[in-house]
């Protein structure tokens, strides 16, 4: 059996999402091949021979692979699906958007967002905001699946020494086109694959105070910088620092969460981490049933001490 | 042109579900259920372009057994025309769904489907896709802003690190975020509207479709419990806590 991880890069290196993948797809089969398909991905190809585990990279270029169009990537994975027992997707934005096109085509069901590979048909996946695991078996010759991050170890990035295949690519659909995209900006760790993390909620006020509050707390720890959606809503952080059942999912060492309350959809997002700290001065939160340590206490006074304090 | 709504319904967001003890599934027996919140947001989106004189009919579908009826009765209270129901006691899994409402397309003939991008119970962000994989169409996943622009829509997308805009041509599928609107209240008069507005009931057998379940769930538990932890009086205990007991800084 093997299996083939769809990764995900930025044309020249390869993102951190996909080396989870590629250790969920050890655990599914006896050998992982990587597929980068891109515009101008030499770069990125070459990264992923380097990713320890990985036994081929098969390379597709070509200006319509160039922005991830989930109808011209589906094209390209199902050329090459017969070859393979499991096609596996990190589970972000862009994993989501493509696999189930994938298994549609292959008329196969998909396995979203597994944490736990039992055996190579057998899977675990959160269900109901995390609220409870779903163990399921696939009944399908080929598996497709979105990978949790959170739920596996990063592959090491570098020591491997596979081959590059370059492949031609397939022809796209020609019925969507790519008009521009507005990048955030952060000059802090990725959310997703930071080690500390932390996020905040409605009680920050306004964007201003947010900014005030949140990033020297942030700077302090080389921390990545999230938010609840009451905050995202509000206004006061954009919307890719989500943290929760419909944001991003993170799984960081340590999660402080100031003025959150702790809604069930944000906890989906962040129960796993290590170590939560909570700030808040409403003494019923439902955040401090989870936190390994809470602080009642005002936010404004308590997370410049804190600062101060580090 | 017409706009095809799949709405879904689900446990109600604000219900804490329990594991059954048997470990066959959840408790949702006696729970409140609800329109899936996502679905809320694509009907809006459907009745605003209606709104708009973009759109002609607004057609609410859900895939389930007789109580969807209820579902639909709420798509048309926000301002659905009409409704389908595709009944059935079958478990449905997103791929037989896709398959469903592949075939109403077929059927209907819609400009656009909007769909919301997962449903709150299975947390599977599938159907969408399949439904626009199955009937060859391009789709607009994750929208938090659609415009119509004659033969193709401008679908910006929520994507990790920012937000990037697609155009597609029609037709098209496309899947709902969060952000795209804010659903409007169902006024009491729009209600009892709503139970005048045509429904049709389809079997799959109807529709030809096999929905017969290709995922097997072998067993549903509790997720583990976080050990109960602490309160601390003041910062300089916490940063103290966490450099000396926790080690994580």
């Amino acid at each position: 059996m093997t299996a083939l991880v769809i990764a995900e890069h930025d044309n020249s290196a390869i993102k951190g999402a996909t080396l989870n993948t590629v250790t969920a797809a050890l655990a599914c089969a006896g050998e992982v091949h990587v597929l980068v398909a891109g515009h101008n991905a030499a770069a990125a190809a070459q990264a992923a021979a380097q990713i320890a585990g990985v036994a081929k990279v098969i390379h597709a270029d070509s200006a319509e692979l160039a922005d991830a169009l989930a109808e011209n990537v589906a094209a390209q994975v199902l050329a090459l699906a017969a070859n393979y027992s499991h096609l596996l997707f990190a589970a972000t934005a862009a994993g989501k958007n493509v696999a189930p096109r994938v298994a549609a085509k292959l008329d196969v069901a998909q396995v979203s967002e597994i944490t736990k590979v039992i055996s190579a048909d057998t899977f675990e996946r959160p269900i109901y905001a995390g609220n409870a695991i779903a163990t399921v078996q696939s009944l399908d010759a080929t598996k497709v699946l979105t990978v949790r991050s959170t739920g596996f170890d990063a592959a090491v990035a570098t020591g491997g020494s596979a081959a590059v295949e370059t492949v031609a690519a397939a022809a796209g659909a020609g019925q969507s086109r790519f008009l521009g995209r507005e990048v955030t900006k952060n000059d802090r760790p990725e959310l997703t694959a930071a080690k500390i993390v932390v996020s905040g909620g409605r009680a920050l006020g306004s964007k201003e105070q947010f900014d005030a509050v949140m990033e020297p707390l942030a700077d302090k720890l080389g921390a990545a910088l999230g938010a609840s959606r009451a905050a995202v809503d509000a206004g006061y952080a954009p919307n890719d620092l989500q943290v929760g059942q419909t944001g991003k999912i993170v799984a960081p060492q340590l999660y402080v969460a100031v003025g959150i309350s702790g809604a069930i959809q944000h906890l989906a997002g962040m129960k796993d981490s290590k170590v939560i700290v909570a700030i808040n001065k409403d003494p019923e939160a439902p955040i401090f049933s989870v936190a390994d340590y809470g602080l009642e206490a005002d936010l404004f006074v308590a997370v410049p001490e804190l600062v101060g304090a580090l | 042109m017409k706009v095809l709504v799949p709405v879904k319904r689900v446990v109600d967001y604000n219900v804490k579900v329990r594991v059954k003890s048997d470990g066959t599934g959840m408790d949702i027996a006696n729970v409140k259920m609800s329109m899936n919140p996502f679905d809320e947001i694509a009907v809006e989106e459907a009745v605003r372009l209606k709104e708009k004189g973009v759109v002609t009919e607004v057609i609410a579908v859900s895939c389930g057994d007789a109580k969807c009826q209820e579902t639909l009765r709420t798509a048309m209270a926000i301002g659905a025309d009409r409704a389908i129901l595709v009944q059935t006691d079958a478990e449905l899994q997103p791929l037989a769904v896709a398959k469903l409402l592949k075939a109403l397309v077929d059927k209907e003939q819609p400009g656009l489907i909007i769909l919301g991008k997962q449903a709150i119970d299975d947390d599977a962000n599938q159907t969408g896709q399949m439904l626009a994989a199955l009937a060859d169409l391009p789709q607009g996943t994750f929208a938090s802003k659609v415009e119509v622009l004659g033969e193709s829509v401008q679908v910006t997308r929520e994507v990790d690190g920012g937000l990037e805009t697609l155009s597609l041509s029609l037709p098209a599928v496309i899947t709902t975020d969060l952000r795209l609107n804010e659903p409007r209240y169902v006024t009491l008069p729009n209600i009892m509207k709503a139970k005048k507005k045509p429904l049709d009931t389809f079997t799959p057998q109807d529709l030809g479709v096999d929905v017969s379940a290709r995922l097997k769930t072998l067993k549903v538990s509790e997720p583990p419990q976080r050990g109960a932890g602490i309160k601390v009086p003041d910062v300089a205990t916490l940063v103290e806590k966490l450099k000396n007991v926790a080690k994580v800084l």
